[in-house]
């Protein structure tokens, strides 16, 4: 069980992807840095929310068969960690893919989801997950 | 500081111990321990003890009070220290200890590292292990901790850093050096075909993948190296000891293929042991999974890059090989009780170089090495430890 505030806090990050950007050195950060490490101290008050591209491609993948039990419904399913196209990486999901055709160098799009939920009077769990990009 | 030497060491058998609580296994690793030093217990003046996640395991905090406690070591007030670092908590516990005795504060340490894990079932289990990596970002995901692995072996087969074939090797090492060690967890010998057979975990991980699921305690006893003679004629010195972190979450890295803590960690041991790799004759190395051990070769600088796997494969990390590597059997073989994983590889390593590995002795070993890793590389220990 999470608590709402937990959950709620992180919206920024879970569902629009907001990231950091250091206007020191101009690297970004997904998830979001109250510093940024290559910068340090000279970074302090000088991160700005930063938007991560939507679009990238599969860095590496797996597709998961033993899975927590809140995801036992939709196992197996497939995880990727995706380059996005301004050179962050993320880890999430794949999803409306065939599982067959999932490979290193995809082209997917990030895409809001329900995750899991904390049981019928729970919160539900909302974020990205990636989708096959349509050509 | 003082140089530190290793004056005993024990271990309980490892595997799912349903009739044993967590503290009948902590504590019997503790006073085999002192036993095999052959002290009474009231010269002990300092406790570590390696434990990952007795909160969620055992439902019980505050170890470091509960082992003082039953070890009798409460009654002379003795401080007791619990340390977690994810998966590294006892090799990371180990240096703790070793640090102790080094700056003076301590004389005799007893480090222990414990796990409990069949108290919850086996999907809890592999919740908890996902807590090791960045809970908020990866597990929560639902990218669990086979599948980041999973990921890193996918990566690097599509690079060329080994075949799907050389790292289920890894798993077939394990299980042989496992078959000659009486306290693992699996003593059978197993061929590359159970390994690429075995069920799905994660693609392209499969069970024969990973380390199971054990209950397990090991510990040891430490004492200024000038003081060791006096206790026993068969003690180790630990010629360093090292630990190194990288980011939390996997996907914040340059490059997945490998493990830079590793290599920052292993780097400084030997220069601080005044070795290099090739002087190292066993090594007991985290291979949580296939994949870990085949990197942790290659970090290590143990076997080149990109050649890890193939000299696994044909043999040359076996005893008789290049450098025996887990002789225990590894956490495949051995088991992988958490906490006690890094003090359990410590105590092999002793046992090697005491000469008392009975039939997976390896002739004549110096140097021996143990690499623990917590997460997915985001903290590692290297600890060097020199026969007297």
């Amino acid at each position: 069980m999470v608590a709402v505030s937990r959950e709620w806090r992180e919206i920024p990050g879970r569902y629009n992807l907001v990231g950091s950007k250091c206007s020191v050195c101009g690297k970004i950060y997904f998830p979001t840095r109250s510093f940024c490490p290559a910068c340090r101290r000279a970074s302090i008050g000088k991160v700005e929310p930063y938007s991560v591209s939507r679009i990238g491609e599969v860095y590496t993948c797996s597709i998961v068969h033993d899975a927590p039990e809140c995801n036992n419904s939709i196992k197996p399913y497939a995880v990727a960690m995706v380059k996005m196209s301004d050179g962050v990486m993320i880890a999430g999901q794949l999803t409306n893919v065939d599982l067959g055709k999932v490979a290193i160098g995809m082209k997917v799009r990030a895409t809001l989801r329900k995750l899991d939920e904390d049981g019928p009077a729970g919160v539900i769990h909302y974020g990205y997950k990636f989708v096959p990009l349509e050509e | 500081m003082r140089d530190v030497a290793i004056i005993g060491a024990g271990i309980t058998q490892f595997g799912e111990h349903w009739e044993r609580s967590f503290r009948d296994i902590g504590i019997e690793a503790g006073m085999k321990a002192i036993a095999d030093a052959d002290l009474s217990g009231s010269e002990v003046d300092g406790m570590f003890i390696g434990n990952m996640s007795s909160g969620r395991f055992i439902n019980q905090h505050h170890i470091g009070a509960l082992i003082a406690d039953y070890s009798g070591m409460a009654t002379n007030h003795v401080p007791a220290t619990r340390v977690e670092a994810g998966e590294a908590s006892g090799g990371i516990a180990f240096r703790q200890g070793v640090m102790a005795v080094a700056s003076g504060m301590h004389d005799i340490v007893v480090v222990g590292g414990a796990e409990k894990m069949t108290d919850v079932d086996d999907p809890t289990s592999n919740e908890i292990m996902d807590t090791t990596s960045d809970t908020q970002w990866e597990s929560s995901l639902g990218v669990t901790f086979a599948s980041l692995h999973a990921m890193i072996a996918k990566r690097s087969i599509h690079d060329g850093v080994f075949t799907r074939e050389e790292m289920a090797s890894m798993s077939v090492l394990d299980h042989a050096h496992g078959a000659l060690n009486p306290n693992a967890q699996f003593r059978k010998a197993i061929n590359l075909d159970t390994v690429l057979r075995s069920g799905p975990v994660a693609e392209p991980i499969g069970l024969f993948d990973c380390s199971p699921i054990s209950d397990g305690a090991a510990a040891v006893v430490l004492c200024p190296l000038e003081e060791a003679k006096k206790h026993t004629d068969s003690y180790v010195k630990v010629s360093a000891v090292t630990q190194a972190s990288d980011t939390l979450a996997l996907f914040q890295r340059e490059d997945i293929t490998r493990f830079c803590a590793t290599t920052a960690a292993a780097n400084k041991a030997y220069r601080l042991a005044g070795i290099s790799s090739s002087d190292i004759d066993v090594a007991e190395v985290h291979d949580n999974y296939t994949v870990s051990g085949i990197l942790a070769l290659q970090d290590l600088g143990l076997f080149e890059r990109g050649k890890a796997g193939k000299a696994v494969l044909e043999g040359q990390a076996n005893i008789g090989g290049k450098v025996a590597v887990n002789t225990s059997g590894g956490l495949k073989a051995r088991g992988h009780p958490i906490g006690a994983t890094g003090v359990a590889q410590i105590v092999e390593v002793v046992q090697q170089l005491r000469g008392a590995a009975d039939k997976r002795q390896v002739a004549g070993a110096r140097y021996g090495l143990a690499q623990n890793v917590g997460g997915t590389g985001s903290a590692v220990t290297v600890s060097i430890l020199e026969a007297i």
